[in-house]
This record gives C-alpha cells, sequence and structure tokens, in this order.
C-alpha cells in the first residue's frame, strides 16, 4: 500500500511511518500539517491516508476537515482518521462523507496494538468501514429501548459490526462459528428492523445510522 | 457605642454632648449651608437669565445646563461638609464617563438619576433649607450674644442688676439651643443623605463592573484550561502514544510468551491505561468537541460517556458566547455525574433551548431525589458558576424524587 501519514507530533509520526514500512507498505509522505496533507494526497494519490484530528495551523480539528474534504474531492478516497478523543461528533461527521470507499476513526491509543492497527489500516484501504470500539460503546449507551431486546450475545455482535468487523473476525473474536454469527446477525437486524444486506459495508453503516438514531 | 452622626449625639448624656465637638459642628454645618444656598440662588438666577438673555443664540443652552449641572457641584460640596455631622463617609453616586472629555462626561451625567436628584436637592436647599438654616444659626448666635453683650448694649437703658444677671444666663442659652441646632442640623443631613447616597440602580454601573471583573476572572480560568488542554495534549499524551507504539513494535521482535514479551505486554497495557486516564483528565479540563462543534455536540458526547442513559432534547441553533457554552457544559457534565453517583436513576434527561435570550437547560432523572445542595460541593460548584455569568439554579428534588435541575444563563453580550 502506498500511504500518506499527517501528524504533527513528530515521534508519532515517525514511529507509525517506521511500522507500516515495517509491515511492507510504502509511505509515499508524511506530513506534520493539514495543508501539507491536501498538497501530498494531490501529488502522490495514495492508497490510504491516516490523518489526526488536530493539527497546526490552529491546532482544531483541521485533520478532520481536511479528511473530510479529501474524501468530497474523490469519494473513493479510504482514509483512517486518529483522534486522542474519540468523539461521536466527528466520527458521525467523518462517516457522512464520501461515498462508499473505505473511512476509519480510531483513537489514537489503538496506534499501541500495532498488528491491529495495520490490520484497521489495510481493511480501511480495501474499502471497508472502521469504527473504534470506544464510539461504538458510546453509541451503545445512548439507545437503550430496541436494544433491550437484544440478547446479550446479539449485542456483542452487533458492537462488533458496528466497528466494521467481518463474519470471520466477528467469529473469531467470540469464538464461534460463523454460522452462528450469521444467525445472531439475522435475528438482530430483524429486531431493530434493519434490512439483511451482505454487503458488509453498507451494514455497518445501517447499523451506525441506527445507532447514532 | 460611638457616636455615628449628629442625632445619636443628641442621646448622649447632656454633660457629654454639651461639651463635645457636636453642637459646634452642626452650626458650622447650618452656617456653611445657609452660604452654600444663597450662592446657590445667586448662580443659578445669573445662569439662568444669562440662559434666557443668550437663548437667541445657541449658547443659551450653555446656562441651562450649567444650572442642571451645577447640582453635581453642590452634590459633592454637600457630601463633603456632611463629615461634620455625620461621620459615615457618603460614596459617590456618579458613574466614571467610561472615556475622557468634556462631551462624554456631560453625556453620562445626563442620564444618571442621581444628577437629577443633586439638582431636586440644590433646588430645596436653596428654596427652603438655606433659610431654615439661616434662621436656626440667627437665633443660636443672636439669642445667646445678645445676652451675653446686654451690659453693653444696653448700658444706660437698663440697670445693671438687670444685664449682667442676663450676661450669666448665656451659657444655659447656648446649652439650651445646642439641642435645636444639633437636631436640625442631623435632619438635615439625613434628608442630604437621603438624596445624595448611591441608590442600588445608580450602583448597577459599579455591578455591572463588577461581575464584569468577575468575568474577566472565569475567561482567563478559561484560558489557562485551554492552555493546560493544549500542553497535556502537545506533550504528555504525543509522548504516551509513542511510548505505546514503540513497546508495540518491541513485542513484534519478542517471541510470543516469553519473559520478555510478557513484561513488555504489561508496560504497554500501563502505558494505555495511563492514557486513558489522561484523556479522562483532559476532557475534564477542556473539552475539545465543545470548542470545536458548540454545545449541542459537546452535550451529545457527554451523555453518551454518562453511565445512566440519556434522552437529549437540544434545541440550539448556531454558537452561544464562550462563556455560556462552557457553563452550561460543565452544568450539564456535573448534573449527569451527580445523577450517576448519588440519584440511583435508571435514565436521565437533558433538554435545552432559547427564550428571552436565555439559555435554559433542564437536566431531570427518574431516581429517589433528596439531592441537598448543602451536603456534596457539586451542586454548590455548579451554582457558583452559573452565578459568575449571572445565571440562576433552582433544583427540585424531593425526596423519592424525580430529580430536576434548572438552570438559566443570560446570552446578551
Amino acid at each position: 500500500m502506498r500511504v500518506v501519514i499527517a501528524e504533527d507530533g513528530l515521534i508519532v509520526r515517525e514511529g507509525i511511518a517506521g511500522m507500516l514500512r515495517h509491515f511492507g507498505h510504502e509511505v509515499v509522505a508524511a506530513v506534520g500539517d493539514a495543508p501539507a496533507l491536501l498538497a501530498a494526497v494531490a501529488a502522490h494519490r495514495p492508497d490510504v491516508v491516516v490523518t489526526d484530528v488536530r493539527m497546526p495551523p490552529g491546532y482544531g480539528d483541521e485533520g478532520l476537515q481536511a479528511a473530510i474534504a479529501l474524501r468530497a474531492a474523490d469519494p473513493d478516497l479510504p482514509v483512517l482518521v486518529l483522534s486522542q478523543y474519540v468523539e461521536q461528533t466527528y466520527a458521525a461527521e467523518l462517516l457522512d462523507s464520501g461515498r462508499s470507499a473505505g473511512v476509519g476513526y480510531l483513537l489514537k491509543d489503538r496506534i499501541g496494538d500495532v498488528a491491529e492497527f495495520v490490520d484497521a489500516l489495510e481493511r480501511v484501504a480495501a474499502g471497508r468501514t472502521v469504527v473504534d470500539p470506544e464510539v461504538v460503546r458510546q453509541l451503545l449507551g445512548r439507545r437503550r429501548d430496541p436494544l433491550g431486546r437484544l440478547t446479550p450475545r446479539e449485542r456483542e455482535v452487533l458492537g462488533l459490526m458496528a466497528e466494521g468487523r467481518s463474519n470471520t473476525a466477528i467469529a473469531r473474536t467470540l469464538v464461534v462459528s460463523e454460522a452462528a454469527v450469521a444467525k445472531h446477525i439475522g435475528s438482530l437486524l430483524a429486531k431493530l428492523d434493519l434490512p439483511p444486506d451482505g454487503d458488509d459495508h453498507r451494514r455497518v453503516r445501517a447499523v451506525l445510522a441506527y445507532l447514532r438514531g | 457605642m460611638p457616636v455615628r452622626n449628629a442625632l445619636e449625639a443628641l442621646t448622649m448624656r447632656p454633660m457629654r454632648f454639651l461639651l463635645s465637638s457636636w453642637p459646634w459642628r452642626s452650626l458650622a454645618y447650618l452656617a456653611g449651608g445657609a452660604l452654600i444656598g444663597f450662592a446657590t440662588i445667586l448662580a443659578t438666577v445669573a445662569l439662568l437669565a444669562a440662559g434666557v438673555v443668550l437663548s437667541v443664540l445657541v449658547i443659551g443652552v450653555a446656562g441651562y445646563l450649567a444650572t442642571v449641572l451645577s447640582g453635581v457641584a453642590v452634590g459633592r460640596l454637600e457630601r463633603r461638609r456632611m463629615r461634620l455631622v455625620d461621620r459615615d463617609a457618603l460614596p459617590d453616586p456618579h458613574r466614571h464617563p467610561g472615556a475622557p472629555g468634556l462631551r462624554a462626561w456631560l453625556t453620562c451625567r445626563l442620564r444618571e438619576q442621581a444628577t437629577w436628584r443633586e439638582l431636586g436637592y440644590t433646588m430645596i436647599s436653596a428654596l427652603v433649607l438655606c433659610w431654615m438654616d439661616a434662621a436656626v444659626v440667627y437665633a443660636a448666635v443672636v439669642v445667646p450674644g445678645s445676652l451675653l453683650f446686654a451690659p453693653i448694649y444696653l448700658y444706660g437703658e437698663t440697670t445693671l442688676s438687670v444685664t449682667v444677671p442676663m450676661a450669666l444666663l448665656t451659657p444655659f442659652a447656648l446649652a439650651v439651643g445646642a439641642y435645636p441646632v444639633t437636631a436640625w442640623a442631623g435632619a438635615r443631613a439625613a434628608m442630604a443623605r437621603a438624596l445624595l447616597a448611591p441608590r442600588s440602580d445608580d450602583s448597577d454601573a459599579k455591578l455591572v463592573e463588577l461581575s464584569r471583573s468577575r468575568a474577566r476572572l472565569v475567561d482567563a480560568f478559561e484560558v489557562e484550561r485551554r492552555r493546560i488542554e493544549r500542553d497535556l495534549h502537545d506533550g504528555a499524551q504525543q509522548r504516551l502514544v509513542a511510548l505505546s507504539m514503540q513497546l508495540g513494535l518491541a513485542r513484534l521482535e519478542l517471541s510470543d510468551g516469553s519473559p520478555a514479551a510478557v513484561q513488555v505486554a504489561a508496560a504497554q497495557q500501563l502505558a494505555k491505561e495511563t492514557l486513558a486516564e489522561l484523556r479522562e483528565l483532559i476532557r475534564g479540563v477542556h473539552p475539545k468537541v465543545l470548542t470545536d462543534r458548540g454545545l449541542a455536540a459537546a452535550v451529545g458526547d457527554a451523555a453518551g460517556h454518562a453511565p445512566v442513559p440519556v434522552d437529549l432534547d437540544l434545541r440550539l441553533v448556531g454558537r452561544l458566547p464562550d462563556p455560556v457554552e462552557m457553563t452550561a457544559y460543565f452544568v450539564v457534565v456535573e448534573a449527569l455525574a451527580n445523577v450517576a453517583k448519588h440519584s440511583g436513576a435508571s435514565r436521565a434527561a437533558v433538554s435545552a433551548g432559547m427564550r428571552a435570550g436565555r439559555l435554559v437547560l433542564d437536566v431531570r432523572d427518574d431516581g429517589r431525589g433528596g439531592a441537598d445542595p448543602g451536603r456534596g460541593t457539586g451542586l454548590t460548584g455548579l451554582a457558583d458558576r452559573v452565578a459568575a455569568i449571572d445565571g440562576t439554579v433552582a433544583l427540585s428534588s424531593p425526596p423519592g424524587g424525580p430529580t430536576l435541575l434548572h438552570v438559566e444563563l443570560p446570552c446578551g453580550s
């Protein structure tokens, strides 16, 4: 994969770059602010972008705005946004941007789980949606009534779906068969009045849209 | 009890009163009052006449203006003079004009109620009070004086056997006169005080100034919080992320299950927990989403973090002033924390909306009620924060619940 990294902290930026190289990916640009990110993406046409939310010059949410702008310009560009604070608001704005290409929103801490982080980035690059478990936890905490009808197992499955996991990954995480996962998913989608959908990405969107109310 | 003014002096024991300076000060006060009164009459007549004469020209207005403003000068003099018969200094009821220059001063003074009260006082004292002052002073001086000097000016007309005892009566006349003089001086000073003292509506300006300085303090705290938040974000948080990442990379090099791998994994876990704690700390210091996205988004996220499910009904359009957003946010966070800690509620609801230029916030829960602001510091701290920007807090929490916290915050600039 050809990756563009935007992150203002030098140690973290170089760390991510080193880590991705370690896994055999090509870091075509590693920049420290939002304008440089936009320029680097225009110049290198990367397979995936990793960006921090908060960057110079304003130290606000320039990274997020840049990600949204990039996806508005090229709806198929996969973008993974990292944030020190995972907030539903930011996640919602990001998930609403672009068309169907991969999009990810993760807490910055997740970088520490190197293998998982690289896996998440690869999933985003492959066009999937990745949502931080923390966001999903917040979303699940918000709507209780219809969710109360779900069994504990179904809630677990719903959470993992909302994070953007595939059936295979969910089965592996919960140590159950894929058939069992498919059964739980069918059951919980029916309880929540969501249409069954084979497409993972559309399914994640539907679940997130539901959770966001 | 120490005697504070002329009226209180009347209640002193007679000998102490007569030997004190109060009667003399009262006399001086009244004499001054009479003189100022007469001077005012002359000045006013002259100014008005000048105004009438000059009114053919525009500058005639200046004569009238000066008449009106003569009250300000008289008021100022009166407040100083009053110290003779009243130990409590009278504060200046006027505001600071706010800008330099005569024009600003004039505009400020003419808009103040205090100016017009002073004019009223000046008129009353010129038309009525100064004559009475004069009469009292005259009586107080002439009666003892005529007794004292009777042996001289009645010499030849009346025998000394009559006039000398008259002269000897002078101390008694003085003693008797001291009471009405002091009483009148005290009464007059009380009248002057009533008219010339600052009233609550005059002190509005000072209250505004006071709450502005309080608001400045709140702003200063706010700036400091932002600085702390940024320092933590750029410093400790970045380094912890980097540390966690380095440990993660180190784990890749170690074979799974080796003692070193276990140690590194434990170290990484510690780094992660520290990051999580730091994140919560920073959220408490200054929530980023509030600055970036405003109150509705921040309250939505705060509700997401609350352990109790929260129904939101936020009718907010656009951004509110920073201190209002900050205060409202902390009200919600604190209230939701209280709900989680004390209420035993199974759900809470937050509603917010604008009503007549005020942000109205309601936080309710279905818990056991009985919230007592006296017990915890949470509600008191909340009330303090709200009061700092002139908002109001009302709490209804009967035992058995439900609890409703109602907060209104003015949003004017």
